[in-house]
């Protein structure tokens, strides 16, 4: 190329994917659903790491007295010189009580505050070394032995659509065949439609994308929720070492795609949709919250100088 | 009820020792001929059995109810309709059917619950279950009250209740020991662990022992009852049941494949074909013997002796030791104190 022609911006996305690089990358991940569903065996899976090590079960006696509480684990991973740290925000004590009524409040009211936080760190003098701890992604479990959502489900996800980006998933797939996963997938799509329920898009792909890529964004979509199975046990399959689950009448194996989606989970949880996941929350969840805060706030300052003046006159 | 069912339980005053003879030296009476007349009576006459199945939707409890008396005996007879809404309330559905089997006849019903524990606030969704079930002893304790009784006082009532656990592998739901804490002391419970082809072997294992301890810690007697067993031989039978066998982890089907030669019942998936009435499997060919093979009269006579007399003591009580007095007018016959 002729020097005096070329000006060089074009490297520019190196520069900001180095810059990146260095700085390194967060993500936080939430996981709701009944205890019960394999919530933090799929994380573990997920990021292969081990972050409820020493968890207590508790007892269906203990249970009875419990509320939802919400707990956060932090994580730091490298690979290949990028580091992420992970946060996983768990919401134990959900959908287990006899009565679940706004179960989903404490939730909600998490996701909140983490906006309002950030809406106060932005809006102050030092904005050098904001935390973000907006959360990114819900994964929100869906138990596969219903016909599909339950009230709880359909509650849980109209609370919290316009606050989060929600992935249904449905979960301990292994406990169901293959026509009955179909027809669960399918229901389950549609009862999210009827009841108008705004789960995470995924963004269309743009023309210019080569057919494969457009295919695999297809299959993507029609996937949703996706049926997943999580271990951390090894077993041995057709001669390999697989992650899987043993039993008397075969083997499940995790990173099978014809067992389960958890690739497609995997893939598009942390190689292909990571970035859009944050984006999506910054544009559209966040600034719907700031919005509302800031018409809000307005409103109360407006009420109030036109009570000072009221008072004033008199 | 014409069926031969021994006396209730409370002893005479004075028990009596019976002179016993040795009949061999007398030549053959023929006394042991009675058990070949009341199985050709229970034969002509046929007997009922009325079993309830509690749990959340989707646990697969008409499923299981077809497999263990393979007929398509419950609500969801056709598997194309699927499309059942939730209730709002908890329902009381009884479905009725005669089967036969070896000259046999058995008229089964099966009382479905649909609604309950699908609300997300299921408080005291067990009382119209509990409900249902007094309301049977109630139809009983009329009929048997009356002066003209009929020859074969209908049987209503729930005889065993089949409690459908979820297998989440952690422990019970609170919502569990709720039901099974209230309706232990008025039906016979059989807990039972659903779709337990979710759970590795070693999973099941720990589970059922977790759910075993909760049970005891909370005091919760399900079928076999300890103090219901009539003699040693009854105990370490039903011992063993109790601390290893129960719950049962079932999976129920409806449908049959091909395996090593022979049409099984099973579910097919990518990685292999769980066997229904396969041992090693899961427990359904035990519970299938508990329930119907060795167990099932047993259910019937605690139903009657224990927990149909502590109804009918508790009415006889509140009404100041006489027999309750009906009150709908289409009774002309009332019994006189």
């Amino acid at each position: 190329m002729d020097d005096k022609e070329y000006v060089g911006f074009a490297t520019l996305p190196n520069q900001v994917h180095r810059k990146s690089v260095k700085k390194g990358f967060d993500f936080t991940l939430m996981v709701a659903g009944e205890s019960g569903l394999g919530k933090s065996t799929l994380v573990n899976s997920l990021f292969l790491t081990d972050l409820y090590r020493d968890r207590k079960l508790l007892s269906a006696e203990e249970r009875i007295m419990q509320t939802v509480e919400i707990t956060k684990h932090a994580v730091d991973i490298e690979e290949k010189g990028v580091r992420l740290r992970l946060t996983i925000v768990d919401t134990p004590g959900f959908g287990d009580a006899v009565n679940n009524t706004e179960c989903w409040r404490p939730v909600a009211e998490y996701i909140d505050q983490q906006f309002e936080q950030y809406f106060r760190d932005e809006s102050g003098l030092n904005r050098k070394n904001i935390q973000d701890n907006r959360v990114h992604c819900c994964l929100y479990f869906i138990s596969p032995y219903g016909h599909g959502l339950r009230p709880l489900d359909v509650e849980f996800m109209k609370a919290l659509h316009q606050r989060v980006n929600i992935v249904p998933i449905l979960a301990k797939a292994d406990t169901l065949t293959p026509p009955e996963v179909d027809r669960k997938k399918r229901k389950i799509r549609e009862e999210i439609e009827h009841f108008g329920i705004k789960i995470y898009q995924f963004p269309d792909c743009d023309s210019d994308e080569d057919e494969d890529f457009k295919l695999q964004d297809q299959a993507l979509k029609e996937s949703i929720p996706f049926a997943v199975i999580g271990s951390n046990t090894v077993v041995e399959a057709r001669g390999r070492r697989v992650r899987g689950r043993l039993y008397p009448w075969g083997i499940v194996e995790v990173e099978n795609p014809g067992h389960c989606d958890f690739v497609k989970l995997r893939t598009m949880l942390v190689r292909t949709h990571m970035q859009d996941l944050k984006d999506v929350t910054r544009e559209t969840h966040y600034e719907n919250y700031r919005a509302q805060c800031i018409q809000s706030m307005t409103r109360l300052v407006v009420k109030e100088r036109n009570r000072k003046d009221r008072s004033r006159n008199r | 009820m014409s069926e031969l069912v021994p006396e209730p339980r409370p002893k005479p005053a004075v028990p009596m020792k019976p002179v016993s003879i040795n009949s061999n030296l007398l030549g053959y009476i023929g006394i042991d001929t009675i058990i070949e007349q009341m199985r050709k009576k229970t034969m002509k006459t046929g007997f009922d059995f009325n079993i309830m199945v509690v749990g959340q939707s989707g646990l697969g409890k008409s499923t299981l109810v077809n497999t263990l008396f393979k007929s398509q005996v419950s609500r969801k007879a056709s598997s194309w309709n699927r499309e059942e809404k939730i209730p709002k309330t908890v329902e009381i559905k009884a479905i009725g059917h005669v089967i036969e089997e070896g000259g046999v006849k058995m008229k089964l019903t099966v009382i479905d619950t649909p609604g309950f524990g699908d609300q997300i606030n299921n408080e005291n969704c067990w009382e119209p279950i509990e409900k249902y079930i007094n309301e049977q002893y109630e139809k009983f304790l009329k009929e048997e009250v009356n002066i003209a009784r009929k020859k074969r006082i209908p049987d209503t009532r729930v005889h065993c209740c089949l409690y459908f656990i979820s297998p989440t592998g952690h422990s019970l739901r609170p919502l569990d020991l709720e039901f099974m804490k209230h309706l232990s002391k008025v039906v016979n419970i059989i807990p039972v662990i659903a779709k337990a082809d979710t759970m590795t072997l070693e999973e099941k294992s720990e589970f059922k022992q977790r759910v075993r301890k909760e049970l005891e810690v909370n005091g919760i007697e399900f079928y076999p009852q300890k103090e219901f067993d009539e003699d040693l031989e009854d105990k370490t039978e039903n011992d063993k049941i109790r601390q290893e066998s129960m719950p049962f982890a079932v999976v129920g089907s409806d449908k049959e494949y091909q395996v090593n030669g022979k049409r099984v019942l099973g579910r097919k998936t990518p990685w292999g074909i769980i066997e229904v009435e396969n041992l090693n499997h899961c427990e359904f060919a035990l519970l299938r013997d508990f329930v119907i093979r060795t167990h099932l009269q047993d259910l019937k006579e605690v139903t009657h002796n224990i927990h149909y007399e502590t109804y009918r003591a508790k009415r006889l009580n509140d009404n100041g030791g006489l027999p309750p007095v009906s009150v709908d007018t289409e009774e002309s016959h009332e019994s006189n104190p």
